[in-house]
């Protein structure tokens, strides 16, 4: 809706090519006061900040809209059609356009300011990075510059904040330039009243060979002018020196051998973070959840709604809070190698590897994050431009083995060989995990290949991308990165893991019959009584069975025929049921159901589950059904987590419950095949 | 004529045309059009994807695009 225009409150909009350093300027602006949301329809962030301050008494506000990095109005990729269309959609009320551009890499650059300006914006052009080209020695007439452009040009340098309140004052006074560049609805489409009119009507159809030739010429046209206005006014050295620089850098990083050594290197370090440094926190945001649990716990009331509070909805939160730490480290990670330069080369070395299963060579940090966990390695697909490979790398990723599988592989594994065994050398509890780990990646790369001849996409392919030069990444945007993200996360994926895990906490706490009332009445009955050793067994047991008449336990019952042929009993079936929340559940649930000591829960259930008969007498945890379970936690998509950031990260369902299907078959049919095959 | 995936590492030439039209409308936008000169400076491991420097800066392309684009070579 239009609001009424004061001259206190602007509606800016900021354009300009990859690489330009646009979010460092909308960084500059706007600070923390920034909002992520989502343009409809599509995986593309919506960044929008606002920037309040004083001009001559009077307080302004500007509303600051970053649109995403485009070359010029001719889109080709989604991100760029959504930046192109959001620029002229009358409901933006775009009041001022700001463009951003490389002062070290102009021709390309004023390519997209010369289309801005002829579309008749009042124009500000932000000559971004002047600190790099003064290091350079690039020489810039600027005043020269702005009388043929007709649009202020104010000088940046974003990393020492030298420059915003004079862009902010060229803001205020912005005018429509009276230059034309270009107007291909003179020569080309003459059906078109302006150039304004021949954007807004190409946007909202299919592109006919004569725009193309139309677009073409225009950008011909419009190169050869920004030859001639830089060769009059725009001093520069034969060879900058940032160039040689990152061609020494590239010698090493792009290299056949050295390469793939940093590549590692690089991964390895990004692993270690997200798989064991991310461990301290993530503990303490376990045990200070506890600690509030607890304390909710004594202070409310006993009843129903304590037991929500405390068992659904604080479980719950820790379970979002929980992820942080990871996608906190992974997104720093992220930020550090795409701001520095070095994710483009990572690509290029990559690209070839990765493109013969259908993936992109930026799908490399995703998939090595996958191993810690999916959720914020999902996070990180956006950074991939081609639609069909990020949705590929989106599918694959919860196939890898994640650090929540570990808890239920080490339980299994241990009741599969209880006693440590050699295999030469190997002990063969880690090869047993090596195993499931290097079936992970197989399965992985062999789905990648099928998506990849099943999946037909409109989008033409190309993987024309910059390599741009190196340079320090600047620690602001970073973190104002990484902030959004987690924002993001905790909002969005938040509301669907907590109603999860709220509906769980229902199913496994309630039960209809007469039953389980009759049990709940003994419980707290004995819970009143004074402590004592005895009340300790009868309670677990009082317990484990009203777990198994609960709402949870009577489904486990339900499904015992389903799951049969995979050597599953309905006890089984609660677990598998219970950790669809988060795999490592299961570990929690099987302590329940067994009645195992809770202190020494993983001893203690590895203990029960080895002396456990079936009705015939014989063991029940048999290496076939060791082996199906492992099959099946490998393969299942058993984590709400996972299915809330894929649901937010494709914007469809269907996309969520292919996936979930695809991953149970396997899993079910995997486990099937273990179980019949070795018992 | 050359396409520009036979172009060496040192080697200079002049973009002259495009055989794809929508690789063409991606390349020129980025400054890669007609007349300009165009050298290669590197190529990943395996021979593909490959980098030029061109309009003042470096694009990495694949060698199946690069075929798509005919040059004259200079030196």
């Amino acid at each position: 809706m239009s609001e009424t225009k004061q001259n206190n409150y602007l509606k800016i909009a900021l354009l300009g090519n990859p690489n330009a350093g646009k979010s460092s300027v909308f960084n500059g602006l706007t600070g923390l006061s920034q909002k992520t949301g989502n343009y409809a329809g599509v995986t593309v962030d919506r960044q929008e900040g606002k920037t309040t301050f004083l001009h001559n008494q009077t307080k302004i506000t500007f509303s600051i809209l970053d649109l995403p990095g485009i070359y010029s109005l001719y889109p080709n990729s989604n991100d760029e059609i959504i930046a192109c269309k959001t620029l002229l959609d009358e409901k933006e009320n775009i009041d001022v356009v700001v463009i951003v551009v490389d002062a070290a890499n102009l021709k390309r650059n004023l390519l997209l300011a010369t289309q801005l300006i002829d579309l008749k914006f009042k124009t500000v052009i932000a000559l971004n990075m002047m600190d790099e080209a003064n290091k350079q020695g690039i020489v810039i007439n600027i005043k020269e510059l702005e009388k043929t452009l007709g649009a202020e040009i104010v000088p940046l340098d974003s990393r020492r904040q030298i420059g915003f309140t004079e862009l902010k004052n060229a803001i205020l006074n912005a005018k429509v330039s009276p230059s034309i560049f270009y107007d291909l609805t003179a020569s080309y489409a003459a059906e078109y009243p302006n150039y304004k009119e021949y954007i807004i009507a190409t946007l909202n159809q299919n592109k006919n060979k004569t725009s193309a030739i139309a677009e073409n010429a225009d950008k011909i046209y419009r190169f050869n002018s920004i030859n001639y206005l830089i060769a009059k006014n725009v001093k520069s050295p034969e060879q900058l020196s940032s160039k040689k620089i990152s061609s020494k850098i590239d010698a090493v990083i792009t290299h056949k051998v050295y390469g793939y050594i940093v590549l590692l290197l690089v991964l390895f370090f990004v692993f270690q973070f997200i798989f064991f440094i991310s461990e301290a926190p993530m503990n303490w945001i376990e045990l200070a959840f506890m600690n509030l649990g607890d304390f909710v716990h004594a202070k409310l009331p006993e009843g129903q709604l304590n037991d929500l509070i405390v068992n659904g909805v604080i479980t719950g939160i820790s379970g979002v809070v929980m992820f942080i730490p990871q996608i906190a480290f992974l997104f720093m990670f992220i930020g550090f190698l795409e701001d520095s330069g070095y994710m483009a080369r990572a690509s290029f070395i990559m690209d070839k590897v990765m493109r013969r299963f259908g993936l992109n060579g930026k799908s490399v940090i995703p998939l090595i994050s996958g191993t810690a966990c999916a959720v914020p390695a999902i996070m990180a697909t956006r950074s991939i431009s081609n639609t069909k490979e990020r949705l590929i790398t989106v599918f694959i990723l919860p196939l890898i083995s994640c650090s929540a599988r570990l808890p239920v592989y080490t339980l299994l594994i241990s009741v599969l060989f209880p006693n440590s065994q050699f295999l030469g050398i190997f002990n063969s509890k880690g090869i047993v995990l090596f195993l499931l780990y290097f079936l992970g990646f197989l399965v992985t790369l062999i789905t990648a290949s099928v998506l990849k001849r099943l999946l037909k996409t409109k989008e033409t392919s190309f993987f024309v991308m910059e390599l741009p030069v190196y340079r320090w990444p600047q620690t602001k945007n970073i973190g104002l990165m990484v902030f959004s993200k987690v924002k993001v996360f905790v909002k969005e994926a938040g509301k669907i893991i907590l109603a999860i895990s709220i509906i769980l906490w229902f199913l496994s706490t309630h039960g209809g019959s007469d039953k389980y009332k009759e049990l709940e009445k003994k419980q707290n009955t004995l819970v009143n009584l004074e402590s004592s050793e005895l009340n300790l067994v009868e309670l677990k047991k009082i317990e484990t069975e009203k777990l198994e008449q609960s709402y949870i336990g009577k489904f486990g019952h339900f499904i015992e025929p389903s799951i049969k042929p995979l050597g599953y009993d309905w006890k089984i079936g609660i677990a598998l049921i219970t950790s669809f929340a988060a795999r490592e559940v299961f570990v929690g649930t099987m302590a329940t159901i067994y009645q195992a000591n809770d202190t020494e829960s993983e001893i203690g259930i590895k203990q029960k589950l080895l002396s456990e008969k079936d009705e015939a007498g014989n063991l029940k945890y048999t290496p076939a059904v060791c082996w199906s379970l492992l099959l099946f936690y490998a393969f299942a998509l058993q984590c709400m987590s996972t299915i809330a950031v894929v649901k937010r990260e494709t914007k469809s369902w269907t996309w969520v419950l292919v996936q979930l299907a695809f991953m149970s078959a396997l899993a079910y049919l995997s486990a099937f095949g273990a179980y019949q095959f070795l018992s | 004529m050359e396409s520009l995936d036979h172009l060496k590492i040192g080697q200079t030439a002049v973009i002259r045309a495009f055989t794809n039209e929508a690789l063409s409308s991606k390349l020129i936008e980025m400054g890669c059009l007609p007349g300009e000169t165009v050298s290669l400076s590197k190529t990943a491991p395996f021979g593909c994807p490959m980098a030029i420097n061109i309009a003042g800066y470096e694009l990495s392309l694949r060698k199946d695009e690069a075929a798509l684009v005919l040059i004259d070579l200079v030196a």
